[in-house]
């Protein structure tokens, strides 16, 4: 049952992904994408991680594909016009199906290792996703969370005197 | 007094440091004149303690070390000095002589422009030769070696807006490289073979000399080293074949003739042979060159003298003839009596370059006064001179008879002991005798045929410049009067016993060669009347040949005429020097300049130039192929980044 | 049961699938998207990693992911705005003039 539910969801996530990248219309291609977010979001869940799936809503769908979205609208941008060349295609279409192939690959015949922690489905049970991101956050990663506010408002910054209307 | 001895060449180079970096601004002839003399001057103070010191001293060999140069292994090269009685004697005539010129150049160049710039090359010329001489290694030597080749270089390029000035300081510098290489050869030898053989390690004259015993006499090595020497000493002091530089040097002013090209920087080969005693000794084959080749240049050089107009080519002449007799001295083991003419031909030949110096002033002023281009040098230009220039004629002429060879004056005694040793010493043969006393013949008659054209006879100077010849200003004068007091003065260091000396020069050289010749059994054998009747018939020689010059230029001045005219081919010949030059030319300088120019034209243009060239073309197509992947395109870029990431993960994964 | 190599080769696909929009489109926001895609199919990788290990440091890369996404969608979006103020036109292939 899971398993079928599984499936079906990558299904669904892969069709919207290939709406993305074929689609003339980029409003199209965004709604693609909002999809695509949704469906991981939806792993997420089936992953236990609730909190995760949460911001991926939240930030992705909501605030970054608005965002996209405000500019395309604003921008007026209409469906692409211009003939793609089969050349072009063909190239790329190899580059990416050689990545894929080598990352397959490698996920087939890899050793999958890391640092093993004690966080089982009990303890998410137990303490609640969010509580365990929080306590990561702000002791471990710390240091690293607190320059991600640096890193924020220089982009706010950036994107301000960027945007702005030469004086 | 002996740490006092690299005074002796640190004031010329002091003198020299302040006349190139200050000269141009102190402008003021008297001053920058004053600085240089004061110098050299100063150097002839020190020389005399130090040679008065050590004429007391019992021990005669002083080296003082002022710093270590490099140190390299085994050996050891200091900034040394050596003060033994040649060495002595050399500093004392360098700094004396020198310090007379640099006055008499005070009045002689007054006026010239670049003032400064003579009185500093001077005085770095004198550095370089009491470097030289003092020395107690060969490469400090060898230093001082080139220093007087390049002070010679840029004092004969003095006016160096004359073509024919440089050009002549050019030859003067690319002859003496000639020398040079074969110092150098000698040197690198003699340090191999004693290095690797014996393992000394040394290029220090004193350690060379106690060491040399372990040369195989009469060996191989001993032959080509001391050979080598030789070519390096037939450079420097103008010997066949790389003489043909020195009359050319004649293109610098007057007083850099008189003290380079006679009375320093020509004697530094005969120095260094006679510093290297104790090795040309164990080489009888290089004795026996040595000897020949010197009397061959006596005679050939003064061939030449015979029949040139120029005043100061024919004492060029004379010169490179009198180092002939040094060298027929070295030759045959008269170590002394080289050194001696050297110290005797240093004070005559100075008052002969001076004194004619002092005349082409003279012609000079006068031909500037009537506004004429004659050539002032010119002795077909001169004549009756003895009225208007009395002390420069007086001090001309006892010079002249110095180098004449007549008895009573300095000439005589030192030319008559390399003739004796040339005849008696066990290296020596009748043969080089004969040639000898020729040259002292020929010698005789063209210094009196110079002194007859320019002193006697009816003045041939153009009507209106020769009432306006004056005798040269005291600078001028007072240095010849010294030098020919000491021409006449000097041979009395070396009266032969056979004459009732005591040849004190020969005792004074005693430490030096003394050694040598017991050793090697070097000695001039033959009875008191033998040693007599050869002097009587050399002096019979050159009074012959001046009574011959007077009967030609003074009593019948319309032979030398008939004389050309019966012997046109003979006369041009000798009047072109043999043609030597010429032959020169065609045989060593026009091919080298043909292979150079090949070399320019096919190996430098075609592929030196060719391969940088290529090079560059090569980039050049290469990156306007290349920038064609400059295409400007975001995703050009991307699907090459793409790319490199699965090549490189690929070599990380598979590789 | 579902195992992580299913995330795994989930999140390839989706990945060479951006990879291939980023390299053919021409709309500057299209390769922007197509960016976020592969963004996307990474942090899949790592929270199916970081459940699979039970440590929690992917979830909170994740986070930082989001975080430059974010930052860069702000910087990025206003940079498409300057470029079409000045060009009148976002597809990147008319925007060469870094070329030779």
């Amino acid at each position: 049952m899971e398993t079928i539910f599984f499936y079906l969801v990558a299904l669904v996530a892969v069709l919207s992904g290939l709406l993305v990248i074929s689609c003339k219309n980029p409003v199209n291609s965004a709604l693609g994408l909002v999809n695509t977010f949704f469906c991981l979001a939806i792993f997420y869940v089936m992953l236990e991680a609730p909190f995760m799936a949460a911001i991926q809503i939240m930030v992705y769908a909501g605030a970054i594909m608005v965002l996209i979205l405000f500019v395309i609208m604003l921008l007026n941008l209409g469906t692409e016009v211009r003939k793609r060349y089969m050349h072009s295609i063909a190239g790329s279409a190899t580059a990416a199906a050689l990545v894929l192939a080598m990352i397959v690959y490698f996920v087939k015949n890899g050793t999958l290792s890391g640092q093993v922690g004690d966080v089982t489905s009990e303890v998410i049970a137990n303490y609640g996703h969010t509580e365990l991101i929080g306590k990561a956050l702000f002791t471990e990663f710390l240091l690293p969370f607190e320059i991600t506010s640096i890193l924020l408002l220089v982009a706010i910054i950036g994107a301000v005197i960027l945007a702005k209307k030469e004086a | 007094m002996y740490d006092k001895l690299w005074l002796i060449p640190f004031f010329p180079l002091l003198g020299s440091v302040i006349n190139g970096l200050f000269g141009k601004k102190i402008k003021n002839e008297k001053v920058i004149g004053s600085i240089a003399t004061l110098a050299i001057a100063s150097s002839f103070v020190v020389s005399c303690l130090c040679f008065f010191t050590l004429l007391d001293d019992k021990v005669k060999i002083h080296q003082q070390v002022v710093a270590s140069w490099m140190s390299i292994g085994q050996l050891q090269i200091d900034w040394g000095f050596l003060l033994d009685p040649l060495s002595a004697l050399m500093i004392m005539v360098v700094t004396g002589v020198g310090s007379l010129i640099h006055l008499y150049s005070i009045g002689y160049m007054h006026g010239e422009e670049g003032f400064y710039r003579f009185f500093c090359y001077l005085n770095l010329f004198c550095f370089s030769m009491l470097m030289l001489v003092l020395g107690n290694n060969a490469l400090v030597m060898f230093v001082g070696w080139e220093g007087v080749g390049l002070c010679s270089y840029l004092l004969i390029g003095y006016y160096f807006e004359k073509k024919s000035a440089g050009d002549a300081a050019k030859k003067a510098f690319v002859v003496n490289r000639v020398g040079d290489f074969g110092f150098l050869l000698g040197l690198f030898t003699l340090f191999w073979y004693l290095g690797s053989e014996h393992n000394v390690w040394t290029v220090n004259f004193v350690e060379i000399s106690q060491n040399a015993h372990l040369l195989p006499a009469g060996g191989f090595v001993v032959t080509f080293v001391t050979l080598c020497f030789f070519l390096g000493a037939t450079g420097k002091s103008a010997q066949i074949p790389l003489y043909t530089w020195l009359p050319d040097a004649m293109e610098g002013p007057t007083p850099v003739s008189a003290l380079i090209h006679a009375a320093t920087m020509v004697t530094a080969g005969v120095y260094m042979i006679g510093r290297m005693n104790g090795l040309f000794a164990l080489a009888p084959t290089t004795m026996m060159v040595i000897a020949i080749v010197g009397a061959a240049t006596a005679i050939f050089a003064a061939s030449i003298g015979l029949a040139q107009n120029d005043i100061k080519r024919v004492l060029a002449y004379s010169t490179v003839s009198q180092l002939g007799y040094m060298f027929l001295a070295m030759g045959v083991g008269a170590f002394t009596a080289g050194v001696f003419h050297l110290m005797t031909h240093a004070f005559f030949k100075a008052c002969l370059f001076l004194g004619s110096g002092s005349v082409i002033h003279g012609m000079h002023h006068g031909y500037h006064h009537a506004h004429l281009h004659d050539d002032p040098q010119d002795m077909r230009n001169m004549g009756g001179l003895r009225k208007k220039m009395p002390i420069t004629f007086v001090t001309f002429l006892v010079s002249t008879i110095a180098i004449a060879g007549i008895p009573g004056f300095s000439g005589f005694f030192s030319k008559d002991e390399i003739l004796w040793w040339s005849f008696g010493s066990n290296h020596g043969s009748w043969m080089l005798w004969l040639v000898g006393a020729i040259a002292a013949g020929l010698t005789a008659f063209y210094m009196f045929r110079l002194v007859f054209m320019t002193f006697f006879g009816e003045q041939r100077t153009d009507p209106r410049a020769k009432d306006h010849i004056p005798e040269s200003g005291l600078t001028i004068t007072i240095p010849l009067m010294v030098l020919g007091v000491l021409a006449v003065l000097g041979g009395y260091v070396g009266v032969p016993a056979i004459l009732g000396g005591a040849n004190k020069i020969h005792h004074y050289l005693e430490p030096v060669f003394g050694h040598t010749i017991e050793v090697n059994h070097i000695a001039a054998h033959g009875s008191h009347s033998t040693e007599i009747a050869l002097m009587a018939t050399s002096i019979a020689i050159a009074v012959f040949g001046i009574f011959l010059a007077w009967l030609m230029y003074v009593k019948k001045p319309e032979l030398p005429g008939k004389f050309v005219g019966a012997f046109t081919g003979l006369h041009r010949t000798i009047f072109n020097k043999w043609y030597v030059d010429e032959i020169y030319d065609a045989l060593f300088v026009n091919p080298t300049k043909r292979l150079g120019t090949f070399f320019w034209k096919g190996f430098d243009v075609k592929v030196v130039d060719g391969i940088v060239n290529g090079v560059g073309a090569l980039v050049n197509l290469a990156s306007k192929g290349l920038r064609y992947t400059q295409s400007g395109l975001v995703q050009n870029y991307a699907m090459t980044m793409v790319l490199g990431v699965i090549v490189i993960a690929a070599f990380y994964f598979f590789g | 049961m579902i195992s992580v190599y299913h995330y795994l080769v989930l999140s390839a696909i989706l990945f060479s699938m951006g990879t291939f929009g980023v390299l053919t489109r021409k709309n500057a926001i299209v390769i922007f998207m197509c960016i976020e895609l592969m963004l996307n199919s990474v942090n899949l990788s790592f929270i199916a990693l970081s459940r699979h290990l039970g440590n929690m440091d992917g979830q909170v890369f994740v986070f930082f992911v989001m975080t430059v996404a974010a930052a860069e969608a702000a910087v990025g979006l206003a940079l498409f705005i300057t470029l079409f103020r000045n060009n009148e036109t976002i597809e990147v292939d008319q925007v060469n003039l870094l070329k030779w």
